[in-house]
């Protein structure tokens, strides 16, 4: 039903006249503050599409005024961070690693840059806080397995363990005890080890336990299992354990040890980066 | 017998899909067909089972008492309250999982797929029949003519519902073209496709036979919702399959041009679907809830016009300093910008139709709705903007800010004028003198409200946090944080981002309650909410 044109009571404004099911419009003009907001974004647009890059044509487009372009941003961007760390960069590469530690400003830069190098490359095994999980050592504890002291921390960074692609990796290989000892033998020496860290076990297999490790297990892990890091053997004397601690757990490792890998993170990072990380691990509190 | 072709056309359907289970070159394929079969036999049976042997079987279903077409409108709108509570668990479960991952549970219920089953049973199972459901009550009642087409409105009702089981349990499944908002298969993008075409001409030939003179503002938002989506969905979709019996397809664009029209689509579903479609909701529940005049039919034709104009462009600011070339990149942040005004000025028509009748915010809960509805309609169209402005997007763009952007939207304004067309609807369509509860109405308010502003303020905090974290160096010009370091921190804000989604979907079921009470006639003895007349206005 079409309606003639009426004012509307309650705001006094005409309406259009149109009507649908009841609903009627209001005549009133566009809000001014409307109209001009949205001019002044239609002049910002263009204004914006003269400066930067923005019209298409048939095979390229306008660069814009400003000659913009976001690679070329992003470009010097990393041209710039790359300057500043450059000095620092080169000096790290040539100093050697003790003059590294010794020197305030050079040991803060490596600090700096190894924990963001180790948040994104060994985060992934050795954790978040470094604190390490079963099979990837803790590293910021006393205990080293090649060795917690500046140059050797870098000799493991740089090289890695038992890492195929790499000369000049760590290696060593535990036998698998259970091709030369009978059981028994292995759960004595198991618990013989168990009893080195404090912990209870049976006496009556550590007695025993004493004799095959002085037989089977003295050549590397030391007579007293205080471990050898010239052979990347562990310390079986104190609390902390590369996989775990039980008696159960010293069997199988015993019985088929599991050798882990660790990358050669030199070739991969280059040898700034390899020494901030060096610096970094030696700073998280175990480095000798 | 009534129905007797469209149940052979089913029966016969459902032999195919039992072909397609038996032939197919993939499990997934055999598996996804023997849902379909199973969904068809189901319909079959439900057809044999309402076959009458009276003289005249059509003559047992009764007239609609209105004189329009509105059994269609009916179900839709029980859809709209089921598929809405539905998407609203998931979507509280999702979240869940962000928070605790335990909650993954591998295969069918990891995050991956309820992720994306999310935000379909959301956008396209809950808004896509709110909007179906709407559009052909408003269009009868603003054109004064029954829907054309005859049953052909059942078909794209039915038909819908199909597409949005075949699109849910595909993605429980595993099958997607991992495209966002577009993640069905080819065979399920067909039958939208088909869906989609009627629902078009049960439309336009409702308006095109119409016995009003002019074309009401609604029914343009409504045609141009349904026009752009299907161009969006057919060249979005455009793509190869490897096996006519498989579910594998491949885009037939590669690359950033795949991005690109990827991005164009995604933007234009939140643009047309989500915008234009609701503001042609908006346009006919608030006046006809608030019994005021349109504010201004000047202003609802400037920003018709320029909002569809300008809509279509603003895609690329979803792939800001990425492959795509910087000239378009450009050009999709200047669009956005100038869609600011043509996006308020649907918020100030639909507010300023209030103009005289204020008080009704007081008073009447379903305009409460709509008015907060509008508002974070307002509020989400002024981020939008701001966000895909280059700078502003380095810091916001791949963080949770954008998940509260995006929600902000959706769940202030699709959900809250939805509800409130919900509200308004039922009523009507069940002829009954009132709702069971106008006071149920009111915590289902606050109950969401509560729940959107939990939700958008958390997701802002921890957007803006995750930002800062990516982006912060030290003095040496070292990141600081990794990236696990950035996702740890978001712990507390999922936490209580579920806390928001679940006040959101508890508001989802009084709603759901409400509206079943009302339509089995029931009426919640109650105190009158004061001011409020518990009369209905005439229809």
């Amino acid at each position: 039903m079409m309606s003639e044109k009426q004012i509307d009571e309650i705001s006094g404004v005409e309406t259009t006249g149109h009507e649908w099911d009841g609903i009627t419009e209001l005549n009133n003009p566009l809000p001014r503050w409307w109209l001009y907001f949205f001019y002044a974004t239609i002049v910002w647009a263009i204004g914006y599409t003269i400066l930067y890059p923005a019209w298409p044509l048939i095979n390229s487009a306008t660069t814009g005024i400003l000659g913009y372009s976001s690679r070329a941003s992003v470009a010097d961007e990393m041209a710039k961070a790359e300057k500043v760390q450059e000095v620092y960069d080169k000096r790290i590469e040539e100093e050697s690693l003790e003059n590294i530690l010794a020197d305030q400003e050079l040991r803060q830069f490596a600090v700096a840059g190894g924990s963001a190098a180790f948040k994104i490359n060994c985060v992934q095994c050795h954790g978040s806080g470094a604190q390490g999980a079963a099979g990837y050592p803790n590293l910021n504890d006393d205990s080293w397995i090649w060795g917690g002291d500046i140059n050797q921390i870098y000799q493991t960074v740089a090289h890695g363990v038992r890492f195929d692609g790499d000369d000049d990796t760590h290696f060593s290989e535990m036998p698998a005890f259970g091709d030369i000892l009978d059981s028994q033998q292995i759960r004595e020496v198991s618990a013989y080890v168990v009893s080195l860290t404090g912990a209870p076990s049976n006496p009556d297999l550590v007695e025993p336990g004493k004799q095959v490790f002085l037989d089977n297990c003295a050549a590397c892990h030391g007579e007293n299992a205080q471990g050898d890091i010239e052979q990347g053997a562990p310390n079986l004397a104190d609390q902390i354990w590369l996989y775990a601690g039980t008696e159960a757990d010293i069997a199988k490792q015993v019985r088929k040890p599991q050798h882990g890998v660790m990358p050669a993170w030199l070739g991969r990072l280059g040898e700034s980066t390899a020494k901030q990380l060096a610096v970094f691990v030696h700073s998280l509190g175990g480095g000798q | 017998m009534n129905f007797a072709t469209e149940t052979i056309i089913i029966a016969v359907g459902a032999f195919l899909a039992l072909l397609g289970a038996a032939f197919a070159q993939d499990s997934l394929f055999a598996a996804h067909m023997w849902v379909l079969f199973f969904v068809l036999l189901c319909a079959v049976v439900v057809l044999l089972r309402m076959t009458t042997f009276t003289e005249d079987g059509v003559a047992v279903i009764a007239q609609d008492r209105s004189g329009y077409m509105d059994g269609v409108v009916r179900f839709g709108t029980i859809a709209t309250v089921f598929w809405g509570v539905v998407g609203f668990l998931v979507g509280v479960v999702a979240a869940a999982q962000l928070a605790f991952p335990d909650l993954n549970i591998e295969p069918w219920f990891n995050f991956g797929r309820v992720r994306p089953l999310h935000t379909s049973a959301v956008i396209f199972a809950f808004g896509g029949n709110a909007l179906i459901a709407t559009s052909l009550y408003v269009v009868q009642r603003t054109t004064r003519a029954r829907l054309f087409g005859g049953n052909l409105a059942w078909f794209v009702f039915w038909g819908y519902q199909l597409f949005i089981v075949m699109a849910a349990t595909g993605y429980l499944l595993g099958i997607t073209e991992g495209r966002e908002y577009a993640e069905p298969e080819w065979y399920v993008d067909l039958w939208l496709t088909i869906v989609w075409v009627a629902y078009l001409l049960v439309f336009l030939g409702t308006i095109l036979k119409r016995k009003e003179p002019h074309i009401y503002v609604a029914n343009w938002f409504y045609l141009s919702f349904i026009v752009t989506i299907a161009m969006l969905h057919v060249v979005n979709n455009l793509s190869v399959p490897v096996s006519f019996l498989g579910v594998k397809s491949y885009s037939v664009f590669s690359g950033v041009q795949d991005a690109l029209t990827q991005w164009w689509y995604g933007h234009n579903a939140v643009g047309f679907f989500l915008t234009a479609g609701f503001l042609g909701m908006m346009y006919y529940f608030i006046p006809k809830q608030a019994n005021r005049p349109v504010y201004s039919y000047r202003l609802s034709i400037i920003h018709f016009w320029a909002l569809i104009f300008l809509y279509i462009w603003a895609g690329p600011h979803h792939l800001h300093y990425t492959a795509l070339p910087d000239w378009a990149q450009t050009l999709g942040m200047v669009f956005s910008i100038m869609l600011w005004m043509p996006s308020w000025g649907g918020m100030i028509n639909g507010l300023m139709t209030l103009s005289g009748a204020w008080d009704k915010i007081r008073t009447d809960p379903i305009i409460r709705m709509m008015v907060i509805a509008v508002a974070f309609y307002g509020m989400s169209t002024f981020e939008g903007p701001m966000m895909s402005i280059k700078a502003v997007n380095s810091l916001s763009h791949y963080t949770d800010w954008t998940i509260g952007h995006v929600h902000s939207g959706a769940l202030g304004w699709v959900g809250m004028i939805s509800f409130g067309a919900v509200y308004f609807l039922v009523p009507k369509l069940w002829h009954r003198e009132r709702l069971y509860s106008l006071r149920m109405v009111n915590w289902h308010f606050w109950l969401a409200t509560l729940g959107i502003v939990i939700y958008a303020a958390v997701m802002w905090v921890a957007g803006i946090q995750q930002g800062l974290m990516w982006r912060e160096y030290d003095s040496q010009g070292f990141l600081v944080y990794s990236f696990a370091e950035t996702v740890a921190a978001m712990k507390p804000y999922y936490i209580v981002r579920t806390l928001g989604g679940l006040l959101y979907l508890a508001g989802g079921i009084v709603m759901a309650y409400n509206v079943t009470m009302t339509i089995l006639g029931h009426q919640r003895q109650e105190t009158p909410i004061p001011g409020s007349q518990p009369v209905a206005q005439p229809a």
